[in-house]
C-alpha cells in the first residue's frame, strides 16, 4: 500500500509538474536529438519527423530539433545509443514495443529498462489480410481452410510483432502456419499482391493503398471493437466496415502496436516532465489529428504508471507465446 | 496512346515558373549534398522532407526528386575524382572513372559519366511513361525465389566475367558475404558475428566500407606509389566538354546494352546496384577493347552509369504503383506521400493524375535541367585535379572521416572506415578484386534473406528455383553467365600441351609473366 501510494504521488507529481509551467522547471539549452529506430520512411521515422514538424511549426520550444535514424538491427542501433547516451536529455528515442519485445528475442545489449519511459502516442492496429480475389469471406472461412493446408504468412521481421500475432492466431485457431520474415510491412503487402504469400497481418497504413487499388482486402481486425469508421477506402468500405476477429470466431480480442517515446537512462524527474509535457502540446494540435488520421492510427497517450502496465501486459503476453515458441534468450 | 496525352497534361503541370525554380533549387541542393562528403541523396531528401510538408504534392515531388537527380549525379564526381563512391550505385564507376582522371582528363570522364548518365534516365523515363501498367504487372510477379534469382544473375555477371583468378574472386566474394551478415539475421531475428561489441547490431553500413575501401586504401597505395597525377591543363576546357558528349553516340551499343540491363534491373527488384556491377562486367566481357577495362576505358564508365540512372529512374515506378521502394531514397519519398495524404499503390494513378503525371513529366525536364547544370559544373570539379597531392591527400582523409562519422554519428563507424583503408590496402597490393567484395557486402545480406526465405517457402526443396518459367530462365542465365569464362577456357587448355610440347623459350615465357602482371595491375 504505501509503495503504491508514493507510486501515485511520483505519478501525480509528474502529471502535475507538466501541466503547470513552472517556473523552475527544466528548458533545453541546445539542439535536440530525436532518435527514430527506423530507417527513413518506416511508421517509426514517420511520426519523429510529424513530431519534429509541429514543434517547429507551433515553436513549442525555443531549441532546434533534428531527426536521425538508427534503424540498424531491427532499430537495436538506436535503443543501444539511448542506453550509451545516459545522462544525457538532448536525446528522444523514437520507437515501439520492439523495446522491450526484442531483448526477449535475441541477444541485444539493452533493455527498455535501461532507458527512460515517456509515453507511448499512438497505436497502430493489425488486421488480417488476404489477395483480392482469395476465396475467403471470412476470418472463419481462412481458418477452416488453413486447417487442412499449411498456409504461408508474411510479416516484418523475425520473432517480432508480426511472428507474435501468428503464433496467437495458430494456437486460437487451431491451425499451423509457415511465418516467412521480411524486412518490412511494406514488403510481405507486395508479395501478398503478387501470390507469393496466402496472408499477412499488416497495419492499416501498410495495406491502405493495396486496400484501395484492389490487390488485397482485410478479413478482421485485432481489436475489442470495430475501428472508427472515417472515410470509404474502397467505393462501399471504410475501415468500420472490417468486423472484428472475435466476431468472425478467431478468439484474438486485442493486439496493437504502440508508437513510443524514450529518454536515455538516469535524467532527472524535471527533464522527463519537460518532454512529456511537450508531447502532450504536440497532441494538443490539429497537425496531430491530421497525422494520425492519414496514417490510419488511434491516438493515445500513455505516460507514467498507465505506460509501466501497458508494458508489463504486453510483456507477459509476449513472454508466454516466446517461451512457447522456444524463442527467450537466457 | 492514353498515356501520351496525360503525360502532356503531365508537362503542362511540371513546365510552370515556380514548378522550374524547385528543380533548379533542388538540383543545385542535390549536387551539393551528392559532392559533400557522407550527406548523398537520402540523407538529403530527408533533410528537406519537413519543408514541404506545407506544399502542394506535386510541387513537393518535384523538388524531392530533382534533389535526387543532382544527388545521383554528384555523387559521381567523387567517384570520378577521388575514388570515392557516395552511393552503392556509384562503386562501378569508379573502375574507369578514376584511373581515367588520374591519368590527366578528368573533362571527360565527368563529361562522359554525366551525358551517358542522362541518356540512362532518358530511356528510364520513357519506360516509365509507355509501359507503367505492363512493368507493374511484371514486379508483382517477384516472389522471395524470383529475387534471389535477380542477386544470383548479378553475382554470376561479375564474378564469371571478373578479370582475377577465380580463387581470388571466391575469396574476396567470402569475406564480403561475412560483413553483410553482421548485425540483426531478418529471418532468424538473431544477433550475429557482432564479437561482443554491442554497436555492431546495426551492421556494417555500405558507405562506411567504400570510403575506406576506396577512398583510404587509395591513398596509401598513391602514397607509397609518389602518387603523382599527370598535368591537368590549367585552361578551362569547354570544348572537351563537349567533344566528350560529342562521342558518346559512337558507343550506342553500349549506351543501349546498359539502358537495357538498368531497366530490367530497375523494374525487377536488382536495384541500380546490382545494374551497375553488371552492366559493367558485362561491358568488359563483349566490348572489343575489354581487356584494357580497369585503365580508364570510355566504355567502362558509359556502362555503370547509364545503367545505374536507368535503374535509378524506372525504380521510382514500382514505388508509385506498387509501393515498394527501390532504393533508399525513394523509401523517404514514400514516407513523404504518406505525409502528404497520398497513398503509394495502384490506385494513385488513377486518383492523383495530376500528381503522377506531374512527376513524371518532371522527370523529363528536371533530368534536363540537372544534366545542364552538372555539365556547367564539370570545369570546376576538373579543376579540383589540379591541386596539388600534398593538399588533395589530407583532404580526402577528411572528407572520409566526416563522412564516415556521419553515417550514423558514431565513432565506431570511423574506426571501422579507417580498417577497411587496410584492408582496401591489402587487397591491392595481393591482387585481390575489391569489387565483388563491396558487391557481396551491398546485396549479399538480401540475397541470403531471399534463399532462405525461398526455403521456408518450399520447405527446403530446391524445386523452387525451377517452378516457373520466369525463375527458370534466370537462373540459367545465372549458370550460363557463371561457366561461361569455364568453357571457354576450355579450348585454350586444349591447345597449352600442345604449344608445352613444341617448347616455349625462356624469353617468351618472361614475356607472358610481366604481361599477367600488367593485367593484373589494372584489375581493380
Amino acid at each position: 500500500m504505501g509503495r503504491t501510494s508514493t507510486f501515485l504521488l511520483s505519478a501525480a507529481a509528474i502529471l502535475l509538474a507538466g501541466t503547470m509551467p513552472a517556473l523552475s522547471a527544466w528548458q533545453p539549452q541546445k539542439p535536440i536529438e530525436f532518435v527514430a529506430t527506423a530507417g527513413p520512411g518506416g511508421g517509426t521515422d514517420n511520426l519523429a519527423r510529424a513530431v519534429q514538424n509541429i514543434i517547429t511549426k507551433h515553436k513549442l520550444t525555443e531549441q532546434p530539433v533534428v531527426v536521425v535514424n538508427k534503424g540498424g538491427g531491427s532499430g537495436a542501433e538506436g535503443y543501444v545509443y539511448g542506453k550509451a547516451s545516459a545522462g544525457d536529455p538532448y536525446k528522444v528515442i523514437f520507437g515501439t514495443s520492439n523495446a522491450w519485445q526484442q531483448p526477449l528475442v535475441s541477444k541485444v545489449a539493452f533493455n527498455y529498462t535501461d532507458l527512460t519511459p515517456i509515453a507511448a502516442m499512438a497505436q497502430d492496429e493489425f488486421l488480417l489480410w488476404v489477395k483480392q480475389d482469395s476465396p475467403f469471406k471470412t476470418a472463419g472461412d481462412y481458418l477452416k481452410a488453413a486447417a487442412s493446408g499449411e498456409f504461408k504468412m508474411g510479416g516484418a521481421q523475425s520473432k517480432d510483432t508480426d511472428e507474435v500475432l501468428t503464433r496467437m492466431i495458430e494456437k486460437a485457431g487451431h491451425v499451423k502456419m509457415t511465418y516467412i520474415p521480411f524486412k518490412s510491412g511494406a514488403e510481405a503487402a507486395v508479395q501478398l499482391a503478387g501470390g507469393h504469400l496466402d496472408s499477412h497481418v499488416n497495419n492499416p497504413s501498410e495495406s491502405l493503398g493495396q486496400w484501395r487499388g484492389g490487390t488485397q482486402r482485410p478479413l478482421c481486425v485485432f481489436s475489442p471493437k470495430r475501428l472508427p469508421q472515417g472515410a470509404k477506402i474502397t467505393a462501399t468500405e471504410g475501415w468500420g466496415d472490417v468486423p472484428t476477429c472475435v466476431e468472425q470466431g478467431l478468439d484474438i480480442k486485442q493486439y496493437e502496436q504502440p508508437r513510443t517515446v524514450w529518454l536515455p537512462g538516469k535524467v532527472t524527474p524535471d527533464q522527463a516532465a519537460f518532454y512529456i509535457d511537450l508531447m502532450k502540446k504536440v497532441q494538443a494540435t490539429p497537425d496531430w489529428k491530421d497525422y494520425i488520421e492519414k496514417s490510419s492510427q488511434i491516438d493515445t497517450f500513455l505516460t507514467g504508471t498507465e505506460f509501466d502496465n501497458f508494458i508489463k501486459e504486453d510483456l507477459e503476453r509476449v513472454r508466454l507465446v516466446a517461451g512457447e515458441q522456444g524463442w527467450l534468450v537466457k | 496512346m492514353d498515356n501520351f496525352g496525360e503525360l502532356l497534361h503531365g508537362f503542362s503541370i511540371a513546365i510552370t515558373v515556380p514548378h522550374l525554380v524547385l528543380m533548379v533549387v533542388g538540383v543545385l541542393l542535390g549536387i551539393l549534398v551528392g559532392v559533400l562528403p557522407g550527406l548523398g541523396a537520402p540523407n538529403g531528401v530527408s533533410l528537406l522532407l519537413p519543408l514541404t510538408f506545407g506544399m502542394q504534392p506535386v510541387s513537393a515531388i518535384i523538388l524531392l526528386s530533382s534533389m535526387y537527380w543532382g544527388a545521383l549525379f554528384g555523387g559521381s564526381v567523387t567517384s570520378i575524382l577521388f575514388n570515392i563512391p557516395g552511393e552503392p550505385s556509384s562503386v562501378a564507376t569508379t573502375f574507369d572513372g578514376y584511373p581515367m582522371a588520374r591519368d590527366g582528363r578528368p573533362t571527360t570522364a565527368l563529361a562522359t559519366a554525366f551525358g551517358s548518365a542522362a541518356f540512362g534516365a532518358l530511356v528510364g523515363v520513357i519506360l516509365i511513361t509507355f509501359l507503367a501498367s505492363w512493368v507493374a504487372q511484371v514486379a508483382l510477379a517477384f516472389g522471395p525465389a524470383e529475387y534471389f534469382a535477380v542477386y544470383f544473375l548479378a553475382f554470376a555477371s561479375f564474378v564469371g566475367m571478373g578479370g582475377a583468378a577465380p580463387s581470388k574472386t571466391l575469396v574476396a566474394l567470402a569475406i564480403g558475404f561475412a560483413i553483410a551478415a553482421i548485425g540483426i539475421d531478418t529471418v532468424s531475428g538473431s544477433v550475429r558475428l557482432t564479437m561482443g561489441v554491442d554497436e555492431l547490431v546495426k551492421g556494417v553500413n555500405f558507405v562506411v566500407a567504400v570510403m575506406g575501401l576506396f577512398g583510404i586504401g587509395e591513398l596509401l597505395v598513391a602514397v607509397e606509389e609518389e602518387f603523382h597525377a599527370r598535368a591537368v591543363s590549367t585552361k578551362i576546357e569547354w570544348r572537351e566538354v563537349f567533344r566528350a558528349i560529342g562521342r558518346l553516340p559512337r558507343h550506342s551499343v553500349a549506351l543501349l546494352r546498359s539502358a537495357a540491363i538498368g531497366c530490367w534491373m530497375g523494374i525487377t527488384p536488382g536495384g541500380p546496384t546490382a545494374a551497375s556491377f553488371m552492366s559493367y562486367g558485362i561491358a568488359r566481357r563483349f566490348s572489343r577493347r575489354g581487356k584494357y577495362f580497369g585503365a580508364g576505358e570510355v566504355e567502362g564508365i558509359i556502362s555503370p552509369e547509364t545503367a545505374d540512372h536507368a535503374a535509378g529512374t524506372s525504380a521510382l515506378l514500382p514505388m508509385l504503383s506498387l509501393g515498394i521502394p527501390g532504393s533508399a531514397t525513394a523509401a523517404v519519398m514514400m514516407g513523404g506521400l504518406m505525409i502528404w495524404g497520398l497513398n503509394p499503390g495502384p490506385m494513385l494513378f488513377v486518383d492523383q493524375k495530376d500528381f503522377v503525371w506531374g512527376l513524371i513529366a518532371s522527370m523529363y525536364v528536371g533530368n534536363i535541367v540537372a544534366v545542364a547544370l552538372v555539365l556547367l559544373t564539370v570545369p570546376v570539379f576538373a579543376a579540383l585535379m589540379r591541386i596539388p597531392f600534398v593538399i588533395i591527400a589530407p583532404l580526402i582523409v577528411i572528407i572520409c572521416v566526416v563522412g564516415a562519422y556521419s553515417v550514423s554519428n558514431s565513432y565506431l563507424d570511423v574506426v571501422m572506415m579507417l580498417g577497411f583503408g587496410i584492408v582496401g590496402y591489402l587487397f591491392k597490393k595481393l591482387f585481390y578484386p575489391l569489387a565483388p567484395l563491396v558487391l557481396a557486402i551491398v546485396i549479399g545480406d538480401k540475397a541470403e534473406d531471399a534463399f532462405r526465405q525461398s526455403m521456408l517457402m518450399s520447405k527446403g526443396s530446391l524445386g523452387i528455383f525451377f517452378a516457373n518459367k520466369l525463375v527458370t530462365c534466370l537462373i540459367v542465365a545465372g549458370i550460363t553467365l557463371l561457366l561461361l569464362p569455364l568453357v571457354l577456357q576450355l579450348p585454350r587448355l586444349w591447345r597449352k600441351p600442345a604449344s608445352a610440347a613444341t617448347g616455349t623459350t625462356a624469353q617468351e615465357k618472361a614475356q607472358e609473366t610481366a604481361q599477367e602482371t600488367a593485367r593484373e595491375k589494372v584489375i581493380i
